[in-house]
């Protein structure tokens, strides 16, 4: 099965698809003979003895042994260790409500802010936005955000943004610039000098030293969805010489 | 799958469809069957009312707006025809507590709906990126007064014809998922139409891989 999983790699696959465990025929008697573990990300599923692949998209595979369907999506769903921006919507007694972009509001204990006690409370409002992660997101529960790691050290997370502008675009797209070597955000390093703010909810945050910028590069942003690699380099190049 | 006899005709209008032409659902589709056209939406996993809520699955709400008109019984026989194939195909118990909305907007009705209505249904499922356990196609089937069976029919063969016949076929084992049926016809002819069915349900899942193939291919 992982031969065969392995050469479907970089292959457009649809739900339904399946991979069953094959056993080879013969077994060899002389050489110690390994079990196989394959780990299965998102959009595999495993039913029985077969792997069912349950969304349509590209097999990714990173070596030894991980295997996960890269799908583009528009609608988030919460999951653990992920940091999102939210928009608190509520207080309500100790905890914020937080509109994460899911199929229900992300609650925000007060407490989960660096440095903040009972008597020491953060300067939070409704309208805000944050940046947090979550400590429990499962399709069970109510999901729960923290503005803090586990040790206690915010590092970059809590209320932010006066000044910006936060927009929406797909998860692909979030996936894309967060990755290690991205294309996209060297080439945005390229023009005016800014600051983001990633949420892997699919929402950005922009600010840069005039509105005008703020907006260009929200729109580039937002544009860069749809074209390819080429369209984006030259229509970079066209707003670093001053043309739009 | 069933034989299929010498006297049937397994051909299927020029079809085609386009994804993510929406801006503000999760996934939308349009899919073209010769002169029929059918367009559509899908929202969630979204917030639902506690009212509506099921603690172990999502809830699935169809809705097909007519072109002309106010959604009335008829379309309400539709949606529940879709919304039970959507039903056996998602995974739905990875939402718990969710509601998923699947709108269906008629822009022109030529014969065969109900399959361009599954057809969209499926394709904007896909682009939403709902988890599934399998895809599904719509397929229409017309026996005419002399007894031939006709695929995908226009509206002029379907007002002539003696039977009509829409089956939701799945891609892994190509069974049936859903049959709506109107006219009279003998259990024969009922087996022979699934059998051609079944076979018109491989061009149509060939082409959802191929457009699928294309989406990916274009981002990278």
């Amino acid at each position: 099965m992982f031969s065969s999983l392995k050469q479907r790699v970089e292959d457009v696959l649809l739900a339904g698809d399946e991979f069953s465990f094959e056993t080879d025929d013969t077994i060899s008697l002389t050489e110690p003979v390994k079990p196989e573990k394959a780990v299965c990300g998102p959009g595999l599923r495993r039913s029985g003895d077969r792997l069912v692949v349950c969304k349509s998209g590209v097999l990714r595979h990173k070596p030894p042994n991980v295997f996960w369907i890269d799908s583009q999506q528009r609608r988030y769903v919460p999951a653990k260790g992920e940091t999102v921006i939210g928009i608190v919507t509520a207080k309500s007694g100790d905890m914020f409500k937080v509109d994460v972009g899911g199929s229900e509001q992300a609650s925000l204990s007060y407490l989960a802010f660096e440095g903040a006690t009972k008597r020491n409370r953060p300067n939070v409002v409704v309208g805000d936005l944050v940046f947090a992660q979550f400590i429990i997101a499962n399709k069970d529960m109510e999901p729960e955000l923290a503005c803090m790691d586990s040790s206690g050290r915010a590092s970059g997370m809590g209320v932010f943004g006066a000044g910006g502008l936060m927009f929406t675009v797909s998860l692909g797209l979030v996936r894309r610039l967060l990755s290690p070597h991205s294309e996209v955000r060297s080439d945005l390093e390229t023009l005016f000098p800014c600051e983001l703010v990633i949420g892997m909810n699919g929402r950005l945050w922009v600010r840069s030293s005039s509105i005008q910028q703020t907006l260009i590069i929200a729109n580039l942003l937002q544009s860069c969805e749809t074209m390819t690699a080429q369209q984006r380099k030259e229509l970079f190049r066209r707003v670093q010489q001053g043309a739009l | 799958m069933m034989e299929v006899s010498g006297s049937s005709n397994v051909c299927l209008r020029e079809f085609g469809c386009e994804q993510s032409l929406l801006s503000r659902p999760d996934g939308s589709s349009s899919f073209v069957q010769g002169d029929t056209s059918v367009m559509a939406g899908v929202y969630g996993p979204a917030e639902v009312k506690v009212s509506k809520e099921v603690y172990d699955r999502a809830v699935l709400e169809v809705l097909i707006q007519p072109k002309v008109g106010l959604p009335s019984v008829r379309e309400r026989s539709q949606e529940q025809c879709v919304r039970e194939t959507c039903e056996a195909s998602l995974l739905l118990s990875l939402h718990p507590r969710s509601s998923l909305t699947l709108i269906l907007q008629v822009l022109h009705d030529d014969g065969s709906l109900l399959s361009c209505c599954l057809n969209a249904a499926c394709m904007a499922l896909m682009d939403a990126g709902l988890p599934m356990s399998c895809l599904f196609c719509g397929v229409t089937c017309a026996i005419t007064a002399e007894g031939e069976i006709i695929t995908d029919p226009t509206a002029a063969q379907e007002k002539e014809s003696r039977a009509l016949m829409t089956f939701a076929i799945d891609s892994t084992e190509r069974k049936v998922m859903m049959s709506s049926t109107k006219g009279s016809f003998s259990v024969h002819e009922l087996q022979q139409c699934i059998a051609v069915s079944q076979k018109a349900s491989e061009k149509i899942f060939q082409f959802y891989r191929d457009s699928v193939k294309r989406r990916y291919s274009k981002t990278h």
